[in-house]
């Protein structure tokens, strides 16, 4: 591919752009230059400045000093409709649709003189349908958005953008929310973008995306640009390398002592999950396997309480569980990492204080009826401290902070109270590399404290790299347990899609 | 019973009740497709009631004083629409201090302007209009068509809201950003400038509401004539699941119970059962009707929900 016909000046261009929050500078002196035709990505970990930046192009912010230009225009400031005016498309992290709403209503939202008589929907309809098969976004125009699949939303954000024309696209993390087909998918629709003349510059933090889909990676770190290369010049290792400052030890995680068993389930039927038999032991980390919705969640819920077995034989340490609620898995010594930080790990517009006891308020730090409240903020300066957690203090409400640090304050809370049992449900979603080695090396120590872990994820390479032993999981079966090491990527994927389970998968010859 | 149902002076009542409440109802509609909850309402009317007649009373024609009541309605709509949208205070609060503003504005303005008086003094109101033709219709054309032109425009109100909201780009944005602010932002369109808009247009239709009182129903202005309309409004939008079409069948429910139970107090069963039972019918027979249609209504997602740009 060669770009450069557009000249030095590109389709789009970032110069010395400076914002600061406060005392925070989240964009220091950044200057970039985007071609036709090319798909730059934009590196750097939670909270490099890479959003803010987007943002500012976008017009959601004020840059405080630098300027943009589009096409050689300078683009005023503070305008979101002078950049969609100018031809510059954004697809959010979080997407901006609304939900009751049909598909072609959110297109067509804001792209007609809204005194006008009528929708004339029919034309816009034709188009939409155009193109999508151009760019290869199947959607449904008259669906309720509501109905959609995650990956349907992201392709209507996209057809918003290409709705209006937009020449450039800047995307996100587009892929933090999507299987990994659906991440396919996406990266052959911009590839039919980039052909058509239309550039694209895509947020992200996962190596392997932008070393496969991207013709230059600008890394960010700090608000600063620390390098810009040719993906064709470079590899995961040194863009890492770029990405957090020094090099990145490769992870090799000794394999841990079995313990005693300390969760045992026999032929436990509870919502999705049928027949599941599984030992916890300490000193291990059990890796789940497996595509997502196949009842990991259900499992999760079982262990944490959420959810009684009703059928089969629940034992913690070896004792068989009765009454099994929240509370009483809690007092069982059960540590939970749950899959959704946002929703069922923390809320939202609580401290950084109050989210550290939420399990414990009314256990260690209740004297006599009350909170309190000057031991919390003691063990929550602890936590702040000793977990890492970047944070303005105890009190900030806890929205705020980044999803690395929301989650290490979730891995303090659980740590603190050692429990015997751990489950970690998708621990790294979403978090950069430095985050997710912290968040790694966390799991193995506790591991190596004699806690039985349950590592429940869809990365493959996550569940292979930190698990003594590995189950998979399908349409609410367990496979037996293997031993690391014992079982290829390959294996474990027809496990997965199904095959080998006695009772017969889908695909079971 | 049967009677009273089959005659056309009971079904002239319906409309004529239900008139000032479809105007109010589509003005808290539009207002909460918006995202705006506007508890103003009570106080609005009002106003309405109030600036509409005394408008009249100082010389205006009819459709002078609607056009005034309409204007003092979307006044205070800015004010409501200021507190709640770029400055992001609390609805209820705002509405509830609005409706006390406005209740007791109209009272003393009444006072100061007409200190002496004992008996309120009275307009010439709106008079029924026949409408040539379908009001010879038999039965119906008495019914439905020999209303004064501001029922008329009750109804022609509705319609226009219905095909404002589902049939132009306006009404496009006006439903989205009801449900999600960040989805019309994105697309370039003004959070704040529709929000305000939509307070100042669904506030002037309450304070049209309140003028149908004394420019149509009565002919003067007393105190306490809005009695709770406005919250009855309220709940007919709930009724309506936000829809203009069943919020008006919604306030037809609510007019026939009311003209229903008048009639019912002169008849032999009115001289047993104490007449503040039937008072009650309409509301409770409203609150069982709730109930029942507003299970599945969908909340606009963003009601009550102030927007801050940039805010996660």
């Amino acid at each position: 591919m060669s770009f450069g016909q557009d000249g030095a000046e590109g389709v789009l261009r970032l110069e010395g752009i400076t914002k600061r929050f406060g005392a925070l500078v989240a964009n220091d002196g950044i200057s970039l230059t985007l071609h036709r035709g090319e798909v730059l990505a934009l590196l750097g970990e939670n909270g490099a400045g890479k959003t803010t930046l987007m943002n500012i192009l976008f017009g959601h912010y004020v840059a405080d000093q630098g300027s943009v230009s589009v096409f050689g225009q300078p683009l005023p400031p503070g305008q979101p409709k002078a950049a969609l005016a100018a031809g510059v498309g954004m697809v959010h992290q979080h997407f901006t649709l609304a939900e009751q709403m049909s598909v072609l209503d959110n297109i067509t939202l804001g792209t007609q003189s809204l005194w006008r008589l009528g929708l004339g929907q029919g034309a816009a309809r034709a188009r939409v349908a155009q193109l999508s098969r151009d760019f290869g976004l199947a959607v449904d125009p008259m669906a309720r958005v509501a109905d959609l699949s995650v990956g349907e939303r992201q392709r209507v954000e996209i057809l918003k953008a290409l709705y209006r024309d937009a020449r450039i696209l800047i995307l996100d993390e587009p892929t933090a929310v999507l299987t990994p087909q659906e991440a396919e998918a996406l990266f052959q629709t911009l590839r039919l973008a980039t052909a058509r003349g239309l550039s694209v510059i895509f947020i992200s933090h996962k190596l392997h995306e932008v070393m496969g889909h991207s013709d230059t990676c600008v890394v960010l770190r700090h608000g600063r640009v620390v390098g810009q290369v040719a993906t064709r010049d470079t590899d995961r290792a040194r863009l890492a390398a770029m990405m957090v400052g020094g090099d990145l030890a490769e992870a090799s995680v000794a394999p841990g002592v079995a313990g005693p068993v300390r969760l045992s389930l026999r032929g436990v039927q509870a919502g999705p999950l049928r027949d599941v038999t599984l030992d916890l032991r300490g000193g291990q980390i059990t890796g789940l396997a497996g595509v997502s919705g196949n009842g990991q969640a259900a499992l999760a819920d079982l262990i944490g309480g959420m959810r009684a077995p009703e059928r089969g034989e629940m034992r913690i340490e070896g004792q068989a569980v009765t009454a099994w609620t929240p509370r009483a898995a809690l007092a069982a010594g059960v540590g939970r990492i749950p899959e959704d930080r946002h929703k069922t790990g923390t809320v939202g517009d609580f401290s950084l204080a109050e989210n550290a006891v939420l399990e414990t308020y009314a256990s260690r730090f209740a004297r006599g009826g009350f909170v309190d409240w000057a031991a919390v903020r003691r063990h929550t300066e602890a936590l702040i401290s000793g977990y890492d957690v970047r944070c303005p203090g105890p009190e900030a409400r806890i929205r705020l902070l980044s999803g690395g640090n929301m989650q290490k304050l979730i891995l303090g809370r659980v740590l603190e109270e050692a429990p015997g049992i751990l489950i970690a449900n998708q621990p790294v979603r979403g978090l950069d590399v430095g985050a997710i080695a912290y968040v790694h090396a966390q799991l193995v120590a506790a591991r190596d404290a004699g806690a039985a872990v349950l590592l429940i994820s869809e990365d493959l390479d996550e569940v292979m790299g930190l698990s003594d032993e590995i189950h998979v999981i399908s349409e609410g079966r367990l496979s037996p347990g293997f031993a690391r090491g014992s079982l290829g990527p390959a294996q474990i994927g027809l496990w997965m899609a199904g095959q080998g389970f006695s009772d017969g998968g889908a695909d079971a010859a | 019973m049967i009677e009273i149902l089959l005659s056309a002076s009971f079904w002239a009542a319906v409309l004529r009740i239900a008139s000032p409440l479809i105007f109010a109802t589509m003005g808290a509609l539009i207002c909460e497709r918006a995202g705006v909850l506007n508890l103003g309402i009570e106080g609005i009317m009002v106003i309405g009631a109030f600036v509409g007649w005394m408008a009249v009373y100082l010389g205006l024609p009819l459709w002078g004083g609607v056009a005034v009541a309409f204007a003092a309605g979307a006044a205070i709509g800015l004010l409501h629409g200021i507190l709640v949208v770029p400055f992001g205070l609390s609805q209820h609060v705002v509405g509830l201090g609005i409706t006390l503003l406005a209740t007791a504005t109209a009272y003393f303005a009444y006072r100061l302007a007409l200190p002496q008086v004992t008996t309120p003094p009275k307009i010439e109101p709106f008079q029924p209009w026949e409408v040539p033709l379908l009001s010879d219709l038999p039965l119906v054309g008495q019914a439905l068509f020999a209303q004064t032109p501001l029922t008329y425009a009750a109804f022609a109100c509705a319609g226009l809201v219905a095909f404002v909201l589902y049939r132009t780009p306006l009404g496009l944005a006006l439903r989205a950003v009801g449900e999600n602010p960040a989805a019309v932002e994105a697309q370039g369109v003004s959070v704040t400038g529709l929000r305000l808009g939509a307070v100042m247009v669904g506030s002037g239709l309450m304070a049209v509401g309140g003028s149908f009182l004394t420019l149509s129903a009565f002919s003067s202005f007393f105190f306490e004539m809005v009695n709770g309309r406005g919250w009855v409004c309220i709940a007919l939008v709930v009724f309506g699941a936000w829809r203009p079409g069943k919020a008006v069948l919604g306030a037809l429910l609510f007019a026939g119970f009311d003209a229903l139970q008048i009639r019912l107090q002169q008849t032999p069963v009115g001289a047993v059962v104490p007449y503040q039972l039937f008072l009650m019918l309409p509301y409770v027979l409203s609150i069982l009707a709730l109930v029942v249609m507003s299970r599945r209504a969908q909340v606009p997602a963003a009601l009550m929900v102030p927007y801050a740009k940039g805010e996660r």
